[in-house]
C-alpha cells in the first residue's frame, strides 16, 4: 500500500540507474542514516557503542570485503582474517612513520598495504579454485598469523608482542587512542563504513562487478566473451583485500585500541564467512544482516538467562552459546539457504502487494 | 652468499653428519603424517560418497576421543570397579555415539540439504564444528583429559634401537599408531572392494542419480559413510590423545588435514596415506633444519606452502581426479 513505485515516472537515465530508484527506499536510508548518525550517538549507552555498534560496523566491513571475493566473484577465501591483520599491522607501521598525517588517511592508506598482499595470495587462484583455492588461502592465514607473532619489527619491538595504539586527533578531538570516547570511535567508524559500502555499492552495480559476476558464474564462458580472468580475479582479491584491511585497521585503531596477533587468526576468518553466509553471498545488505545476526547472537544468549532469573556458570554459557550458534548457523542454512539478504527481499516483495495476496 | 649457504648446504651437512638425529626426525614426521593421514581418510571418504567437504572430521575426532574418555571417567564413577572393563564399555559406547551422530547427521543436516551448492553443505559442517565443540565441553568439561592408555591396554615406552652412531627412539604407541592405521586402510580397502555397501559406496561417489537409478539408498549410504568416517575418527582420537592430551586445542593440529587432502587429492584414499606421510615428514624436517633461520615456528604454515606448491603444479592434486570442465 505504502511501499510501492507505482507512479514514480523517470524521465532520465540517471534517475532510472540510481542506487534507490524508488522514492520509499530513499526515504527508509535517509531515516536508517539518521538514526545511524544521530539517534544511536544521543540514545545507546557508552557500553553499547562499543561492544555492539562498533564492532557490527567493523564486521560489516570485513564481511562486504569477502563477500565481494566470494559472493561476488565465487573465489572462497579462508584467509580473510589475515588480511584485516594486514590492514592493522600496516596502520600501526603507518601512524608511527608519519606521526604528523591524519589518522584517516591512515587508515584508508593502510587497506592498500592489505590489497598488495592479498594480490601476492590471490596468485594460485589463477590456477586452482573451489575448495582447492579456499585451503591454498589458508597458506596466507597461517603464515601471516606467523609473521604477526615472530616478526617484532611490526609492533615496533614491542616487548608485549601487541599493537598499542597511539593517540590521534581530528579537529582537536582524541579519535584513536585510550583518550577516545567511544561515541568518537563509532562516528568516525560509521562515516568510513558508510563510504565504502556506497562505493562498494557503485562498484558491484557497474562494469567491474559485471564481470566478477560472469566470472562466477561461469569462468570458462567469461573468458570466452572476452573478460580477462587474470586481472579480473587479482582484482578482485585486491579490492576484497583492501576492504578487509581497512576493517582490521578500525578494528584495531577504533574498537580494541590494542591488538594481538590472536586477533586476526583462523577464527576471525571463519567468522567473516559465517557473517556473509549466513547474510547471503552476493549482497552488500546481507553483510550488513550477518554482522548484526553474528555478533549479536552471542551477545543475545548471554542476556537472555539472567532475564529469567537463571544464573548459569560462564563456561556453561559459553558451551551453550557456541551449541546455539552451530544450530542456528544450521537452522539458517536449511530454511534460507541464500542468507538474510533473501529473507528481506521477500519481506520487500510481499510489502509491495499487500494488502493484496497477489 | 652466507645465506645460500645457510638454506642449500648446511642442513645436508648437518644430515650427514647425525644420521641418527635423521632417522629420529623422519620417524617423527612419518607418525604424525600417519595421524594427519587419518583425518584426511574420514574426510576423503565422507567427500567421495556425499560431495560433502566436512570441516568437521577434525572435531569429530577431538569428540569421539573427548567422549570415550568421559564415559570412562562417568562408568568408574558409577561403579564400575575394573578400568579395563570400564575402557572397553565405554569404547562400546562411543561407537554407539559415533553411530548415532552419523544418523543425526543425515536426518537433520543432510537430509534437508540435499541438491544445494557446496558452499552451503560446506557451512553446514562448519555450524556442526560448533555445534559439537559446545557439546563436548559442555557433557564432558572443558579442560585437557588424559587418554586412557592402560585401561585400553595400549603399550607404552619407548625403544631404543642402536644404529648409524647413536641411539634413535621409538614410541610403542607410535609403532601401534602405525599398525593400527595400516590395517584400518586394509579393512575399508577390503569393505569397498568385496562388500555389497562398499560397491554401493563407490557407485554413489561415481554418480548420485546412475546409484539411485539402479535402487541404491542414498540415505543409508550417507549414514555408513558418516558412521565409517566416526569411527576413522575415533581410532584417530585414540591414537592422538594418548601422544598428546584429548582438548579442543587439538582442532588447530586437525586443519593440518587440509593441506594433506589438497596434496593428495580429495577423492583418493591412497593419496590421503601419502599426502599425510610427506607433509608430515616434510614439516618436521623443515621444521628441524630450516626452522632456525627463519625462527622457530614455521610448522604452522610450512605444510600449508608445501601444498600450494604442489598444487601449482597438479591443481587436482597427486592422485586426485582429473578436472574436465565443460561448457
Amino acid at each position: 500500500m505504502f511501499y510501492r513505485e507505482t507512479g514514480q515516472f523517470k524521465t532520465t537515465y540517471q534517475a532510472d540507474q540510481a542506487v534507490f530508484p524508488i522514492r520509499q527506499d530513499r526515504i527508509g536510508i535517509v531515516i536508517i542514516l539518521a538514526l545511524a548518525f544521530a539517534g544511536v550517538p544521543l540514545l545507546a549507552s557508552e557500553f553499547a557503542i562499543s561492544s555492539f555498534f562498533i564492532p557490527v560496523l567493523v564486521f560489516s566491513l570485513a564481511a562486504i570485503g569477502l563477500n565481494l571475493l566470494t559472493g561476488y566473484t565465487g573465489l572462497l577465501s579462508l584467509g580473510t582474517g589475515a588480511f584485516m591483520g594486514v590492514g592493522a599491522y600496516g596502520c600501526y607501521k603507518l601512524a608511527t612513520w608519519f606521526p604528523g598525517v591524519n589518522i584517516l588517511i591512515l587508515i584508508l592508506a593502510s587497506g592498500f598495504i592489505s590489497a598488495a598482499v592479498g594480490v601476492v595470495f590471490g596468485l594460485p587462484s589463477l590456477r586452482i579454485k573451489g575448495f582447492y583455492l579456499a585451503v591454498a588461502t589458508l597458506a596466507a592465514q597461517f603464515f601471516l598469523s606467523w609473521c604477526f607473532v615472530r616478526v617484532p619489527w611490526l609492533v615496533n619491538y614491542n616487548i608485549s608482542g601487541a599493537i598499542e595504539v597511539p593517540t590521534r586527533t581530528l579537529f582537536g578531538i582524541p579519535v584513536t587512542g585510550p583518550n577516545a570516547t567511544a561515541t568518537t570511535r563509532y562516528l568516525v567508524t560509521l562515516s568510513i563504513v558508510v563510504l565504502m559500502t556506497w562505493l562498494a555499492s557503485n562498484l558491484v552495480r557497474g562494469r567491474i562487478g559485471r564481470m566478477w559476476m560472469a566470472v562466477r558464474d561461469m569462468d570458462l564462458a567469461a573468458e570466452l566473451i572476452g573478460i580477462r580472468l587474470y586481472r579480473t580475479k587479482l582484482l578482485s582479491f585486491a579490492v576484497s583485500s583492501y576492504y578487509c584491511g581497512v576493517a582490521g585497521a578500525m578494528m584495531a585503531f577504533l574498537w580494541f585500541g590494542s591488538s594481538e596477533a590472536e586477533t586476526f587468526s583462523i577464527n576471525q576468518s571463519f567468522f567473516i564467512l559465517f557473517m556473509v553466509i549466513i547474510g547471503g553471498l552476493g549482497s552488500l545488505i546481507g553483510s550488513f544482516l550477518g554482522a548484526i545476526f553474528i555478533s549479536g547472537t552471542p551477545i543475545m544468549l548471554k542476556a537472555v538467562p539472567p532475564l529469567f532469573g537463571l544464573s548459569m556458570h560462564a563456561a556453561t554459557v559459553e558451551h551453550l552459546t557456541s551449541m546455539i550458534l552451530g544450530a542456528l548457523i544450521i537452522f539458517f542454512l536449511i530454511v534460507e539457504p541464500h542468507g538474510l539478504a533473501r529473507l528481506w527481499q521477500i519481506g520487500k516483495q510481499k510489502l509491495r502487494v499487500w494488502p493484496f495476496p497477489y | 652468499m652466507d645465506l645460500l649457504y645457510k638454506i642449500f648446504l648446511d642442513p645436508f651437512v648437518q644430515m650427514g653428519s647425525a644420521p641418527d638425529l635423521l632417522v629420529q626426525t623422519l620417524w617423527e614426521g612419518l607418525v604424525s603424517g600417519v595421524l594427519y593421514a587419518l583425518i584426511a581418510l574420514g574426510f576423503v571418504l565422507i567427500f567421495k560418497a556425499s560431495g560433502v567437504f566436512n570441516f568437521a572430521q577434525g572435531i569429530m575426532v577431538v569428540f569421539a576421543a573427548l567422549t570415550l574418555v568421559g564415559l570412562h571417567a562417568m562408568l568408574r564413577h558409577w561403579g564400575v570397579s575394573s578400568g579395563t572393563a570400564a575402557a572397553y564399555l565405554a569404547l562400546a559406547l562411543t561407537v554407539a555415539v559415533m553411530f548415532g551422530l552419523a544418523f543425526a547427521i543425515e536426518r537433520l543436516v543432510l537430509r534437508p540439504l540435499v541438491n544445494q551448492p557446496d558452499i552451503i553443505l560446506f557451512m553446514a559442517t562448519f555450524g556442526m564444528t560448533y555445534f559439537l565443540i559446545g557439546l563436548g565441553e559442555l557433557v564432558f568439561g572443558g579442560e585437557p583429559k588424559l587418554m586412557i592408555t592402560d585401561d585400553l591396554h595400549l603399550p607404552r615406552g619407548a625403544i631404543d634401537v642402536k644404529m648409524l652412531g647413536g641411539f634413535v627412539s621409538f614410541q610403542k604407541i607410535d609403532i601401534a599408531a602405525a599398525v593400527i592405521a595400516s590395517i584400518m586402510v586394509a579393512v575399508l580397502a577390503v569393505f569397498f572392494q568385496k562388500t555389497r555397501i562398499g560397491r554401493a559406496l563407490r557407485a554413489v561417489a561415481d554418480s548420485h542419480k546412475a546409484a539411485l537409478s539402479v535402487g541404491i539408498s542414498l540415505e543409508q549410504i550417507w549414514v555408513v559413510v558418516w558412521f565409517a568416517a566416526g569411527i576413522v575418527a575415533l581410532v584417530t582420537g585414540i591414537m592422538w590423545g594418548a601422544r598428546s592430551n584429548v582438548s579442543f586445542a587439538l582442532e588447530v593440529v586437525a586443519l593440518k588435514a587440509l593441506p594433506v587432502l589438497i596434496l593428495g587429492g580429495f577423492t583418493s584414499i591412497p593419496g590421503a596415506i601419502v599426502g599425510g606421510v610427506i607433509i608430515g615428514v616434510g614439516e618436521k624436517l623443515g621444521e628441524f633444519y630450516w626452522g632456525p633461520l627463519l625462527g622457530s615456528g614455521i610448522e604452522s604454515w610450512l605444510a600449508y606452502v608445501i601444498a600450494l606448491l604442489f598444487l601449482l603444479f597438479r591443481p587436482q592434486g597427486l592422485f586426485g581426479e582429473s578436472i574436465i570442465e565443460r561448457i
